[in-house]
């Protein structure tokens, strides 16, 4: 657990966010190909919850991966890298986006399939109580609920009583809000998300994924039930999707993320100036003005790092080799099968 | 000494467990409901009690529990009981398991065993007598075993447990649990990808894995007896990887080849052998002995007709010799 002070996580959500702008400016572009899926508007989550964890701990995430990984201590350099299928990606170009992996942060593989790292997670779980250490964190979305997998796996983590904390960063959008062509939402006809947890006797919590203090609060308590032994736990973080994922690439409604909207300026575009009293970093920034604790100044050199750093990292995986063709053949099997 | 498929079976999990703390097991119905063969698993249970997992009857997640688990340094075996309810397990086996290297680029194994007591063993009807082993051998990155005696029962599980670093599908099969085998407990096993000349013959060869392996030996013996023809018989013993160069030397020698396989007839691991034959000039005298296209049915004259016997495999020998 490490206690983050104000300015480290604004960094930390700033980092995230200006990645994944550099992200949609490269598919824009034509350098970023195939399909990708962009984390603005969660970045609270992924901060509290990697802040909660520590370095013995593991993590199973989603195809939505980046702002999991950037908070987890990844290099933007060595994941752009990857993104753009380059051969000092993480995966030396074999995951891409989809599959972001970092060992030795404990993000040991991802699945790109809904649902598909639950299973994995809960026995992510069951060797770390078998090893007497650490603790599983699975991060997944609403519609991860709606597979039959996630199902399985809390019943098997509750029925073996594993550390595990099931993040559930609901981001779903209520039927009625809903707009025509608008990505699906969470159909699960229970009245909550945690009901599922619960008719398995999985304690459950539910918190505003715009507010990052409640949400430290909730991850360092739960992280510490499961620590000592309590079992599975479900957090359903409830996020306000952000308006530039209602279509089928993400897109940025207003143009690039201005400070100044968390300065009480407005954004032109009226779906992002509705989105914005749900955004966790304007809201936290505010919170930290109106408390004194930060300076604007002090934002705003945090924000000029962060978008160096990243046009910095674009640059430099745009200048890195594509693997050579004969790559494709290795890792199919570990070398220990292959030397025999 | 002589050991059976089902003590082998028990015998190189209790092994494993007592030289590895790593191995864990997820369900432990290794031996289904033989109550013969389950007294060879009393071991196991008296003194590894707490390390077989007690599980619900949830196939994916089990099996999705041992990828993640092998992600993280444990080596567990996945019992998935019937065979044909690998099919529940599929999206982690195939899609997950199969891909965690490779997408990793190399980054994390997943030393996984999924065992699976696969095959038509009377009265499973459709559901319960799948043979899946072509299909898993279509998933780079899976390796398939296949054993088809009792001292491969014994060793390759062990290997699977102790040894390798890859996901591995057990195809384990309830009619070989009394077939016995001599076994030397210090003796090397052969290698893994190595075929195993079970017999070996001069007029043609009779290429088996799994259940069809005591069947070609039968045959073979009444080949011999009957038809004076000499059959060399080669065991698979895995299907990934695949000894495509004993095939090929045992054919090459003999010029003649009965594949007999459990699985459907098209596209199955029959198709792939004489394809690999066909590509080295050896196709022109083969037989395929295989289950036809069709599930397999409760009724005992009905599965009977379906299923590859050791007639079967006698009668397209003595076709391909021309009698």
């Amino acid at each position: 657990m490490h206690r983050m002070t104000p300015a480290e996580r604004v960094a930390a959500m700033l980092r995230i966010r200006r990645f994944e702008e550099q992200c949609i400016a490269l598919h824009k572009s034509g350098q970023l190909l195939g399909h990708y899926h962009v984390y603005i508007g969660q970045e609270a989550t992924a901060v509290a919850a990697c802040a909660a964890l520590g370095a013995e701990d593991f993590i199973f995430t989603t195809w939505r991966n980046h702002g999991h990984l950037l908070a987890r201590g990844a290099d933007p350099e060595r994941m752009l890298a990857e993104i753009l299928g380059r051969a000092n990606g993480y995966a030396g170009g074999k995951s891409g986006t989809l599959h972001l992996a970092v060992r030795e942060l404990g993000i040991p593989g991802t699945s790109a399939l809904v649902g598909g790292s639950l299973p994995l997670s809960v026995g992510s779980a069951l060797a770390c109580k078998r090893r007497g250490s650490g603790i599983t964190a699975a991060f997944f979305g609403d519609a991860g609920l709606e597979e039959g997998a996630t199902y399985e796996a809390m019943l098997v983590a509750a029925a073996w009583q594993v550390p595990i904390l099931f993040i559930c960063e609901n981001n779903s959008v209520p039927r009625e809000q809903r707009k025509r062509g608008q990505w699906t939402s969470s159909t699960l006809t229970a009245a909550r998300l945690a009901d599922v947890p619960s008719s398995l006797q999985v304690p459950v919590h539910e918190v505003d994924g715009a507010d990052i203090d409640a949400m430290q609060e909730c991850f360092d308590r739960v992280v510490a039930e499961i620590r000592g032994g309590g079992g599975p736990r479900f957090v359903e973080v409830r996020c306000t999707r952000w308006p530039g994922n209602s279509m089928p690439w993400p897109a940025l409604p207003g143009g690039e993320w201005l400070l100044g909207w968390a300065h009480g300026g407005q954004p032109d575009d009226a779906d992002m100036a509705g989105w914005m009293p749900s955004d966790p970093l304007a809201r936290y920034l505010q919170k930290q003005i109106e408390a004194g604790s930060m300076e604007r100044k002090q934002i705003e050199a945090i924000d000029a790092r962060a978008k160096a750093e990243m046009a910095e990292a674009v640059r430099a995986a745009l200048d890195s080799p594509f693997p050579a063709p004969g790559e494709a053949y290795k890792h199919v099997w570990t070398e220990r099968r292959q030397a025999q | 000494m002589k050991i059976s498929f089902a003590e082998g079976l028990a015998k190189a999990i209790y092994e494993s467990l007592a030289a590895n703390p790593s191995v864990v097991l997820i369900g432990g119905s290794i031996v289904g409901l033989n109550m013969a063969a389950r007294k060879f698993m009393e071991p196991v249970v008296r003194e590894f009690s707490a390390r077989m997992m007690v599980t619900p009857v949830s196939e994916l997640a089990l099996a999705g529990a041992g990828i993640g688990a092998a992600m993280c340094g444990q080596r567990p075996l996945v019992d998935l009981g019937t065979g044909s309810f690998v099919y529940q397990a599929f999206a982690q086996v195939a899609n997950e398991a199969a891909n965690v290297h490779y997408m990793s680029g190399g980054q994390t194994s997943a030393p996984v065993t999924f065992y699976c007591l696969a095959g038509i063993r009377g009265t499973g009807a459709a559901q319960h007598s799948q043979r899946t082993q072509a299909m898993l051998g279509q998933v780079p990155g899976l390796q398939v075993l296949v054993p088809g005696g009792a001292e491969d029962a014994y060793g390759l599980m062990k290997w699977a447990l102790l040894e390798s670093d890859d996901p591995t599908v057990f195809i384990s099969h309830p009619l070989l649990f009394g077939e016995t085998s001599e076994f030397a407990p210090d003796a090397p096993m052969l290698p893994v990808g190595k075929a195993r000349i079970r017999l070996e013959g001069r007029d043609l060869s009779i290429i088996a894995s799994s259940v069809t392996v005591p069947r070609a030996l039968a045959a073979a013996a009444t080949l011999e007896r009957e038809h004076r023809i000499s059959a060399e018989v080669v065991d698979l013993r895995s299907i990934v990887p695949l000894d495509r160069d004993t095939v090929l030397q045992s054919v090459a020698k003999t010029g003649r080849a009965v594949i007999a396989d459990e699985c459907h007839r098209s596209y199955g691991v029959a198709a792939e052998i004489a394809a690999t034959l066909a590509e080295e000039g050896l196709a022109s005298l083969l037989r395929r002995v295989t289950v036809p296209d069709v599930p397999i049915p409760f009724s005992k004259p009905l599965e009977d007709e379906l299923i590859v016997t050791a007639d079967k495999i006698v009668a397209a020998a003595l076709q391909l010799r021309g009698r």
